[in-house]
């Protein structure tokens, strides 16, 4: 057991290609800490370069309070579960859960002990013998989550792990490992692009951007404050709607005891919407004309354009192109196409930001 | 598939029939040829059925070798050629995977430089070579000695290339997991790489041995011993004969019997060759 500690963490490739842009962030003991952010962010590469498997060019990693920067891998006491499992093909669940035992020198019969006891947990005893081209990519996964916990290493590393398996079985499978985790209570660093994986399986989020980190905490925190535009597109689904504070019309909406002055942009969730022509006091209200609904079951999006053309928010991935806003609303009944609608946000429901969308304000 | 009736069938047979006859009907001369007597064969009176002296002449041929001179039996000549491929076969294999490993797997100075260096071997085939090649097996003194025979024939690059290819589609990831799982690059060769190129090396063993089987022009050079000769030099100095008849069932028998191990190797590796292909490991 473990903590993990980054302290300046950079990563410059020979080409001059900057990766990792100085992170600094801890995974207490224990705890099951996400990387989260789009792909090319450097979340992989970060994971990787704790693994071991990737030089460290600046800064420092600690496991444990011990400096890994210049031990090998297998020195490094972790274990790591690859986005495309990496089994050996060639040879059989338990040798493929045995063999990093076998390297280090392990007696045969503590060797059968940890993989038989790892098979009871995962549900892989009647596999044992099986090559991993005749098991499913769920039982794949399940192998290679085997790998990692036979060696009770002081760290678990997942890079994507549930990327290859379609929609249910993610859904099952990531609150296996959650239960798995908590279980073994082995402090854990998970790297995916999804969001909802991130926010479900978090004890520490952290969402990186362009080789930074754009906030650390718990994943509710971020949900409710994000510290910056990207976040507030990036955590939610559909993504938050940001709009631009350029026209005096939403301008003079805000509430006078807010610090305008500093906020460039305004952030709306889209259920913090209410379909409502009543007026509430300091609530934003805007003037909708529907152009989509999106019936999902349980709820219902409503995708509108105001009516006075807004441009200037960065294109942020996620986020929403200018002047469209998504309202959710609970249950099956929305407005029709074409119909025009007022959404009112309250007070308590905004998020400003600065002009950059680099600070939050408010 | 296109379902063929009644006499568009019967010619599409015939056709492939007519094809087997061309190709078969050498083969079954020889063999024929091989059982006949000498006698006949040189009257040009040669039976299409096979002749009674089937053990006879099979006897001789791989325990006495032709009679008149003091030429070796085909035994020791099979015994040559045998040795002679497969210390090709083994040796290139050998060679080529270790050395597409480290170009592969290792990042050393001049990486580039020696893959093209390999790689322009491929240019240069032994018949090319041919003189340095004698120069340099000469003046290390491996004249008529089976190392002689095989080393310059196992060092070219074809089967280093296709090892380079076969483990560049070879995930990084399994690299990383031995390499967490606390192998080093020779626990890596050892236990998963060898084991993934498996059906690629029973490929290329099919494929070196009978070239190794087939050569010619470099056992005639350096092979002057009768005891050293392979099968195929031995074939060509049994029909010119000086004075006497060339014995053709003798020379016929020999043929046959050439041709018995590349088939035997094809027929026992095709097993494992197709498997490579159905099974898709990695």
């Amino acid at each position: 057991m473990a903590n993990v500690t980054l302290r300046n963490v950079r990563k410059t490739y020979p080409g001059g290609f900057e990766a990792i842009k100085g992170i600094d962030f801890e995974v207490g003991d224990g705890q099951f800490c996400v990387l989260v952010g789009p792909s090319g962010c450097g979340k992989s590469t970060l994971l990787r370069m704790v693994a071991g498997l990737e030089t460290i060019t600046g800064g420092q990693i600690d496991i444990g309070g011990r400096v890994v920067n210049q031990v090998e891998p297998a020195d490094r006491d972790i274990a790591m579960v690859f986005q495309n499992y990496a089994l050996y093909p060639h040879m059989s669940v338990y040798n493929n859960m045995a063999y990093g035992l076998r390297n280090r020198g392990m007696a045969e019969p503590e060797i059968r002990k940890r993989v038989e006891e790892a098979a009871r947990i995962l549900e892989l005893a009647t596999m044992l013998d099986r090559k991993p081209r005749q098991l499913s990519g769920g039982q794949r996964q399940r192998v290679a989550m085997g790998r990692a916990i036979v060696r009770q290493p002081k760290v678990f590393l997942f890079d994507e792990p549930l990327s290859n398996l379609d929609a249910k079985l993610r859904i099952a499978m990531r609150v296996e490992i959650r239960k798995l985790q908590r279980r073994l209570s082995t402090t854990s660093i998970y790297v995916t692009h999804d969001q909802l994986e991130a926010m479900t399986l978090a004890d520490t989020l952290v969402v990186m951007n362009g080789g930074v980190v754009e906030q650390i905490g718990n994943p509710l925190e971020i949900y409710q404050r994000p510290a910056t535009t990207f976040v507030a597109a990036f955590i939610g689904a559909p993504p938050m709607n940001l709009m631009p504070l350029t026209s005096d019309e939403l301008r003079s909406q805000l509430a006078s005891d807010i610090n305008a002055s500093e906020a460039g942009i305004l952030g709306i969730r889209p259920e913090d919407f209410v379909i409502s022509s009543e007026s509430i006091p300091g609530a934003i209200v805007l003037g909708l004309t529907v152009e989509a609904v999106e019936h999902v079951g349980a709820e219902t999006f409503v995708y509108g354009t105001r009516q006075r053309e807004e441009q200037g928010v960065a294109a942020n991935p996620g986020e929403l192109p200018p002047g469209e806003v998504i309202v959710r609303v609970p249950g099956a009944t929305g407005p029709a196409i074409g119909q025009r609608i007022r959404a009112v946000a309250p007070r308590e429901k905004l998020h400003l930001f600065t002009a950059d969308g680099r600070r939050r304000v408010g | 598939m296109v379902e063929q009736e009644g006499i568009q069938r019967y010619v599409a047979h015939a056709i492939l029939w007519f094809g087997i006859a061309i190709v078969a009907f050498p083969v079954y001369l020889a063999i024929v040829a091989s059982t006949q007597e000498n006698a006949v064969i040189a009257n040009g009176q040669m039976s299409l059925l096979p002749g009674g002296h089937f053990l006879q002449t099979y006897y001789q041929t791989i325990f006495v070798g032709t009679s008149g001179s003091t030429r070796e039996p085909v035994g020791t000549m099979l015994l040559n050629s045998l040795v002679m491929a497969l210390l090709i076969a083994f040796g290139k294999i050998a060679i080529s995977i270790i050395s597409a490993y480290a170009i592969v797997y290792f990042r050393f100075p001049f990486r580039m430089a020696m893959f093209w260096l390999i790689f322009i071997t491929l240019m240069l085939p032994v018949e090319v070579r041919i003189y340095p090649t004698y120069k340099i097996v000469a003046d290390l003194h491996l004249l008529d000695s089976y190392a002689g025979l095989a080393l310059p024939l196992i060092a070219s690059a074809t089967a280093t290339l296709l090892f380079r290819q076969f483990f560049m589609t070879v995930p990084d990831e399994l690299l990383e997991a031995s390499r967490i799982d606390g192998a080093g690059p020779f626990r890596f060769f050892w236990d998963t790489l060898l084991p993934l190129s498996r059906t690629n090396m029973a490929a290329l063993f099919v494929i070196l041995f009978i070239l190794g089987w087939n050569q010619y022009l470099w056992p005639l050079l350096i092979t002057t011993r009768d005891d050293m000769q392979t099968i195929q030099i031995g074939i060509r100095k049994m029909i010119t004969t000086t004075d006497a008849l060339t014995e053709w069932p003798v020379v016929m028998a020999t043929a046959v019997l050439a041709m018995l191990p590349p088939v035997f190797v094809v027929v026992v590796m095709q097993k494992l060759f197709v498997r490579g292909l159905v099974e898709t490991e990695k």
